[in-house]
């Protein structure tokens, strides 16, 4: 009996073993059989128009080389930092990866990706401006290429707006901060608010506006090493939305907690003249705005950093495993010629980085407030902490809680500056060591 | 029992009307809070985008569409993605059955270190977060070529699955009465015998129960499937979902509600078609002696 049930559970096993190697995949080396490299490309298009011209994109390219056949990959902004995480601990990452310049620097300094620099053909190098460069580079390597980045405006109701009779700003001449608070003064009334700050994420919101108003918090001392101060410059931005919810009640307190989608039924409704989102955003307000609802897209407000702000580009990397970089980076280079990064950004209702691509006279129409848009390009900067280590700790455990307990009034300025430097310098000098 | 004939209800169950209609409005308020969401899911799904950004959304839409399931099909493999969530859930709860039954009755029957030291192990296999096991996983799977493969997604489940399915099981062993195996031994059953023809007909409810929660806990999951399946062709409903999703939380929330309606009928239908054998099952291990 014991005999027959140990035959019985080795027969088992070999069945369990059979089917597992049964299911075995492909070789290992990126290449067919009949020897056509094959790249695999995950993008994060999520909206149907890019995702369209992506994937057109990418039929163009096969078509053309028949010899490096690329496959589409869906990847999925939420999700994609940790299935690429294990992707690379696996060896089993796309070979050309689409993601955001804020999520890099752990995988570049992880040595998951591949250094562009001496890869990157002249043309794509001289084409993106240095400053979009920047987001990408980490120590000496370049680790993708930014190829579109959105500033953030202000969507107002332009029926208030005029009503309001306050001097509708331009990109050449912004209203500075001071004017900022007053104009939203201005447009509140009964039932109504001035603007409406959905800061669920306060963080980034807060650095990069923070640019606008002279602020950057985050510094390099004489070694190299990031160290956070709380100057004059930093007070401007967070201390006019404190003001505009807390004392002048211009600002609609019940917004804070909001996501941006989240904002857009009040701003519908009147109960917001103002709100202050990504320039992709015009999207969703063209989709879903009531008939007849007239909208116009401002500048943000400028202080003494100028018509500045922090920006965190879509960027698109090779994977350091990957056995065939010089043909992803000539994808690459296809992908972002400066008529196909135009589609991409048209697809995205963002702008290109490309110098090239951003003067097509598709993206300077006053249609859906394309202009404002591209005449901001010149002032996007990289968000100021992006390539810093430590940085996801400082937002997530001190910057977030801090800033939400600041503009809902529980501490006061002395407090927000003392958690932001003090109890920050501690994460980053864990970094640092 | 019939009330008033045979006997009075023991004190310690009689209940005023007041209580019993107060009973009745918790029942009822949490069936509404339990209700609300999908309920909400629905009507969100046959709005048309101008509805969605109303500042007084309404129940029902005024002016009710299919476009946001015409335009949730059209954008993704949601058909395809169904196909490969309900291959890998059935197959997963069927398999998770075969082995735990078994299992499950030693564990109840043979009160042992070996026995205890398993409990312990499903304890504590509960408390590990994917996160942990994640990487290491991944590498195994790798090896074994299981990457990317519903096999490897399968054989995932089947392991995440069993220690509660055990542990759900071994309850439902113990419900049943020792005194039958004994009457099946004295008729000179053995113990395979036993198990296949006496416990196994009394455990149907609950191995329906257990098959249904493994089912549920991979028809659901997310984090393993987004990191072991690569090409559009192999992934599950819950990844495609979140290709309704953009960057910093934006959605398009019209196909975004009309997929993820779709994605809980099975689990519905399901429930629908089996919950009274479960309830039934329940109950039926509740009274003993």
């Amino acid at each position: 009996m014991r005999a027959a049930l140990a035959r019985r559970a080795a027969a088992a096993a070999v069945v369990l073993a059979l089917l597992l190697t049964g299911c075995s995949g492909g070789g290992d080396d990126g290449r067919d059989a009949d020897g056509t490299i094959r790249l695999r490309f995950q993008s994060l298009a999520w909206q149907k128009e890019s995702v369209d011209a992506n994937k057109q994109l990418v039929k163009e390219w096969n078509a053309a080389h028949p010899g490096v056949q690329v496959d589409y990959v869906q990847g999925s902004w939420d999700s994609v930092h940790d299935q690429l995480l294990t992707s690379f601990e696996g060896g089993e990452a796309p070979d050309i990866i689409h993601d955001a310049s804020d999520d890099l620097a752990d995988f570049a300094y992880g040595g998951y990706l591949t250094d562009l620099g001496p890869l990157l053909p002249a043309r794509l190098k001289a084409e993106i401006p240095e400053q979009s460069w920047r987001t990408t580079t980490f120590g000496e390597g370049v680790y993708g290429v930014p190829f579109l980045q959105e500033p953030r405006v202000l969507i107002a109701n332009t029926k208030l707006l005029k009503a309001s009779g306050v001097r509708i700003p331009t990109p050449e001449d912004p209203w500075s901060w001071e004017e900022f608070r007053w104009v939203t003064k201005e447009l509140t009334g009964k039932g109504r608010y001035g603007i409406a700050w959905p800061l669920k994420e306060p963080v980034s919101v807060t650095l990069n506006l923070g640019l606008s108003g002279g602020g950057q918090l985050f510094h390099r001392d004489d070694d190299g090493k990031a160290v956070l101060r709380f100057e004059e410059g930093d007070r401007v931005v967070p201390g006019t939305i404190h003001d505009q919810v807390n004392t002048d009640g211009s600002a609609a307190r019940s917004a804070l907690g909001m996501g941006g989608s989240d904002s857009l039924p009040g701003f519908f409704g009147g109960k917001y003249a103002m709100v202050p989102l990504g320039f992709s955003y015009r999207q969703q307000i063209i989709q879903q705005a009531p008939e007849g609802f007239d909208w116009t897209v401002l500048p943000a407000p400028a202080g003494a950093g100028g018509p500045t702000q922090g920006v965190s580009p879509q960027t698109l990397s090779v994977a350091e495993d990957s056995p065939h970089k010089k043909e992803a980076v000539a994808f690459i280079d296809f992908l972002l010629r400066p008529p196909n990064m135009v589609r991409l950004a048209r697809g995205d209702w963002m702008l290109p980085t490309g110098t090239e691509a951003l003067a097509d006279p598709s993206l300077h129409t006053a249609e859906h407030g394309w202009n404002v848009g591209t005449a901001l390009a010149r002032g996007l900067r990289p968000a100021p902490a992006q390539s810093v280590r430590g940085y996801p700790e400082w937002k997530d455990k001190v910057a977030t809680p801090a800033l939400q307990e600041f503009y809902s009034g529980a501490i006061d300025i002395g407090e927000l500056r003392k958690r932001l430097v003090d109890d920050g310098n501690r994460v980053l000098a864990r970094y640092q060591r | 029992m019939r009330r008033g004939s045979a006997g009075r209800e023991p004190a310690g169950l009689r209940t005023s009307g007041a209580a019993r209609a107060g009973q009745y409005l918790a029942l009822l308020a949490y069936l509404v809070f339990l209700a609300l969401p999908f309920l909400w899911l629905l009507s969100t799904a046959f709005k048309p985008a101008r509805e969605l950004g109303s500042l007084h959304p309404t129940w029902i839409p005024e002016q009710p569409t299919l476009d946001n399931f015409r335009q949730a099909f059209d954008e993704q493999p949601l058909l395809q993605a169904a196909a490969n969530s309900l291959i890998a859930a059935v197959s997963a709860a069927l398999i998770a059955v075969v082995i735990a039954t078994p299992m499950a009755y030693v564990m109840a029957r043979h009160r042992g270190r070996l026995a205890t030291a398993a409990t312990g192990w499903v304890v504590v296999s509960q408390a590990f977060p994917f996160v942990l096991v994640i990487i290491p996983l991944f590498l195994v799977l790798k090896n074994l070529h299981l990457i990317n493969t519903l096999w490897g997604l399968i054989l995932v489940y089947v392991v995440w699955s069993l220690p509660f399915a055990l542990w759900m099981l071994a309850g439902y062993v113990r419900a049943v009465p020792a005194e039958l195996e004994e009457a099946a031994a004295v008729d000179g059953a053995g113990r395979v015998r036993t198990l296949v023809s006496v416990v196994t007909p009394l455990l149907a409810p609950g191995i329906v129960a257990t098959a249904l929660f493994a089912f549920i806990t991979a028809w659901n999951e997310f984090f393993f499937a987004l990191v072991l399946l690569k090409t559009p062709e192999k992934q599950t409903l819950p990844v495609v979902l979140t290709h309704f999703l953009g960057a910093e939380g934006v959605a398009d929330l019209g196909p975004l509600a009309a997929a993820a309606f779709l994605a809980t009928l099975p689990s519905l239908v399901l429930f629908a078609f089996i919950q009274r054998r479960i309830t039934g099952g329940m109950t039926a291990g509740a009274v003993r002696g």
